[in-house]
């Protein structure tokens, strides 16, 4: 009886150690396989097929005419360089205003807690929000901004019409909120920077503009990496802050004259606007290819980059 | 950035750690006084030029935020007049009031808070779960598994639209919350998350001790690993609910106005036939005040816990 109990014991207690890990990281992947994964290979099956909104279980199989349509469609190549343009507008400034005041913030500061918060509540909005709020202040005829310029005796500057106006007044919106939230990563990294190598470079004479480049731009490069990939990430998607700056049905179609219409836009406007899901699932693919292009090109320059090092 | 990510460390190097091996370390105090230069580093106090270009910085990040108030308690005639108003005017109330009833933003509100407090909740626990199995459990596949999740922290959610809408059509979850729900249930950066700080946190004796004691994996994580994982599942849970709370592109897919969630309630007003600037406003100021308030009380929490998950260089 009791060798029994004992003997049943050990076995529940070995299937316990092999089989519990498998249950603790069952649940993440069942939810990925499910939701992401499955859709995103099923995403290229759908791409080969007619299929309509409205009535989404006939699909007709149409080989790669989606693809064919989506090349020889000049509202892709817009979207797409749109994308890109409005990607560097945003990330750039962005970082780089984000390392600078992450640097500032690596100050022995008093009420450094405000600053770092302060820096940090553009994040806390939303796209909605956020959207809304800048849309208004670039209003041409009574936004706060044009009146600003006009003090310093500039017209008002059409920001919804004018294709390189209106997307930076979008790449504005993401630096708002984004740029807080780099410059904490940054200065996270910067914190870890063992600080004698500051006092090596400044006993070389360095100078402090000469210590953060050579000091502390090194000592955070993989951070800075990390946020340019998931800047890019971000860049790609784009969706909220175009659809909500066009205010209505100019959204969509990112402007009158689709003069920033985003992929993101692009793929919304097939699927939920002309009802062609097989369209709106090769944009998807399409916005893939892309970023695994953006990868693969980031790759090499950093390994081009490690071997001039 | 859209993706729903909290950036991760890489190299296992924690801020705390770092700091206290370089207390240990024996650096003659004086040898530091000596060569101490005006330029060395973060022990650099922050002059003038320091302080005013940080409140220029405060001032932009939150200066929209605080003309958002001003626009809503102003009507629509002032709101639109040159030069803007800077200064509060006295319809605050009226505003939001009218905002609320105009973009439903009760129901919004209430739903946003469902999705984002399941959506937290779940992903703390499914993270924290599967980290801790990542961080001490040993089992075959370990090493490949963890390197799926972190490959799947870099496939946006965007790239699988389409047929996740045909699949939410397909159980009827059109328009119904679980439809925004359960595809944001786990998230991968969340499991990295919780691996990198219990590898560190959780000594691998406890562990052991729990099993010598006869104690069964789920009594292990309910007794001595949740309450070691405590703080970073605070954090996490914020992040994420702050993430979900502010998610736009997936909710305005299969959401209509007549059960959004708060950013989705936010376009109907921008899109509508009269546009009152003013109740947009107020609009966008009701949508981000209860992230603002938790801000206000958890803001320096979220910071740390944000500048945690960092990547080390």
């Amino acid at each position: 009886m009791g060798a029994e109990r004992q003997r049943r014991r050990t076995l529940l207690h070995r299937l316990d150690v092999r089989g519990a890990p498998y249950a603790f990281v069952a649940p993440f992947f069942v939810v990925f396989a499910a939701f992401s994964f499955y859709p995103l290979i099923y995403t290229s099956w759908i791409s080969l097929h007619r299929v309509e909104l409205s009535t989404l279980n006939l699909m007709e199989w149409v080989g790669f005419d989606n693809y064919t349509a989506l090349w020889d469609d000049d509202r892709f190549w817009n979207a797409l360089f749109n994308t890109f343009t409005i990607g560097v507008l945003s990330t750039v400034p962005q970082l780089l205003m984000a390392l600078g005041l992450a640097h500032l913030l690596n100050y022995r500061l008093r009420g450094s807690t405000f600053f770092r918060v302060a820096a940090l509540t553009p994040y806390a909005t939303s796209v909605g929000a956020a959207a809304l709020v800048f849309t208004m202040l670039f209003e041409r005829d009574f936004g706060m901004i044009n009146w600003m310029l006009s003090l310093v005796g500039v017209d008002n500057i059409d920001w919804e019409n004018n294709k390189w106006a209106a997307q930076t007044a979008i790449s504005s919106i993401v630096i708002w909120r984004w740029t807080g939230y780099n410059a904490l990563l940054y200065l996270a990294a910067m914190q870890a920077i063992p600080r004698d190598r500051y006092e090596a470079a400044a006993i070389d004479g360095a100078s402090r503009w000469q210590q953060f480049l050579k000091v502390t731009v090194p000592g955070i490069r993989s951070t800075i990496v990390f946020t340019i990939v998931l800047s890019t990430i971000g860049a790609t998607q784009l969706f909220g802050e175009p659809l909500i700056f066009g205010q209505g049905p100019n959204g969509i179609t990112g402007g009158a004259d689709n003069q920033y219409q985003t992929l993101g836009l692009l793929l919304y406007e097939e699927g939920w606007k002309n009802y062609q899901m097989g369209r709106a699932a090769t944009v998807a693919w399409a916005m893939f290819l892309v970023l695994i292009l953006v990868f693969v090109v980031q790759r090499v320059v950093k390994r081009v980059l490690a071997r001039k090092a | 950035m859209t993706t729903d990510s909290i950036p991760v460390q890489t190299a296992d190097a924690r801020p705390g750690t770092a700091r206290k091996a370089r207390k240990a370390t024996p650096s003659g105090g004086r040898r530091r006084q000596l060569f101490r230069h005006p330029g060395a580093g973060r022990q650099h106090h922050a002059g003038p030029v320091a302080y005013i270009l940080l409140g220029i910085a405060a001032l932009f990040s939150l200066f929209p935020l605080y003309w958002t108030m001003v626009a809503a308690s102003t009507d629509n005639t002032r709101v639109t007049q040159t030069p803007p108003p800077f200064l509060p005017g006295p319809h605050l109330l009226e505003n939001l009031g009218k905002a609320w009833q105009d973009a439903a933003l009760g129901k919004a509100m209430l739903n946003s808070l469902i999705v984002a407090g399941v959506i937290a909740l779940s992903t703390v626990l499914f993270a924290t779960l599967a980290g801790f199995a990542f961080a001490k459990l040993r089992f075959k596949g370990r090493n490949i598994l963890l390197m799926l999740v972190i490959g799947t922290m870099m496939v946006p959610p965007q790239l699988g639209v389409v047929p996740l809408f045909m699949m939410i059509t397909e159980l009827g979850w059109g328009q119904k919350l679980p439809a925004v729900i359960f595809p944001t249930l786990v998230s991968a950066v969340g499991v990295f998350f919780m691996r990198q700080y219990l590898s560190e946190a959780l000594p691998d004796e406890l562990v052991e001790a729990g099993r010598v004691d006869g104690a069964h994996s789920l009594r292990i994580f309910w007794s001595i690993v949740l309450p070691i994982a405590r703080p970073p599942m605070a954090v996490l849970f914020m992040i994420t609910f702050v993430h979900a709370w502010n998610d736009f592109f997936w909710p305005f897919i299969v959401l209509d106005m007549t059960n959004p969630t708060v950013p989705v309630a936010l376009t109907q007003l921008s899109a509508g036939y009269v546009r009152d600037q003013s109740l947009i406003m107020a609009g966008a100021l009701l949508g981000t005040l209860p992230l603002l308030a938790l801000f206000v009380v958890f803001g320096r929490q979220i910071v740390g816990g944000i500048m945690q998950g960092a990547v080390k260089g």
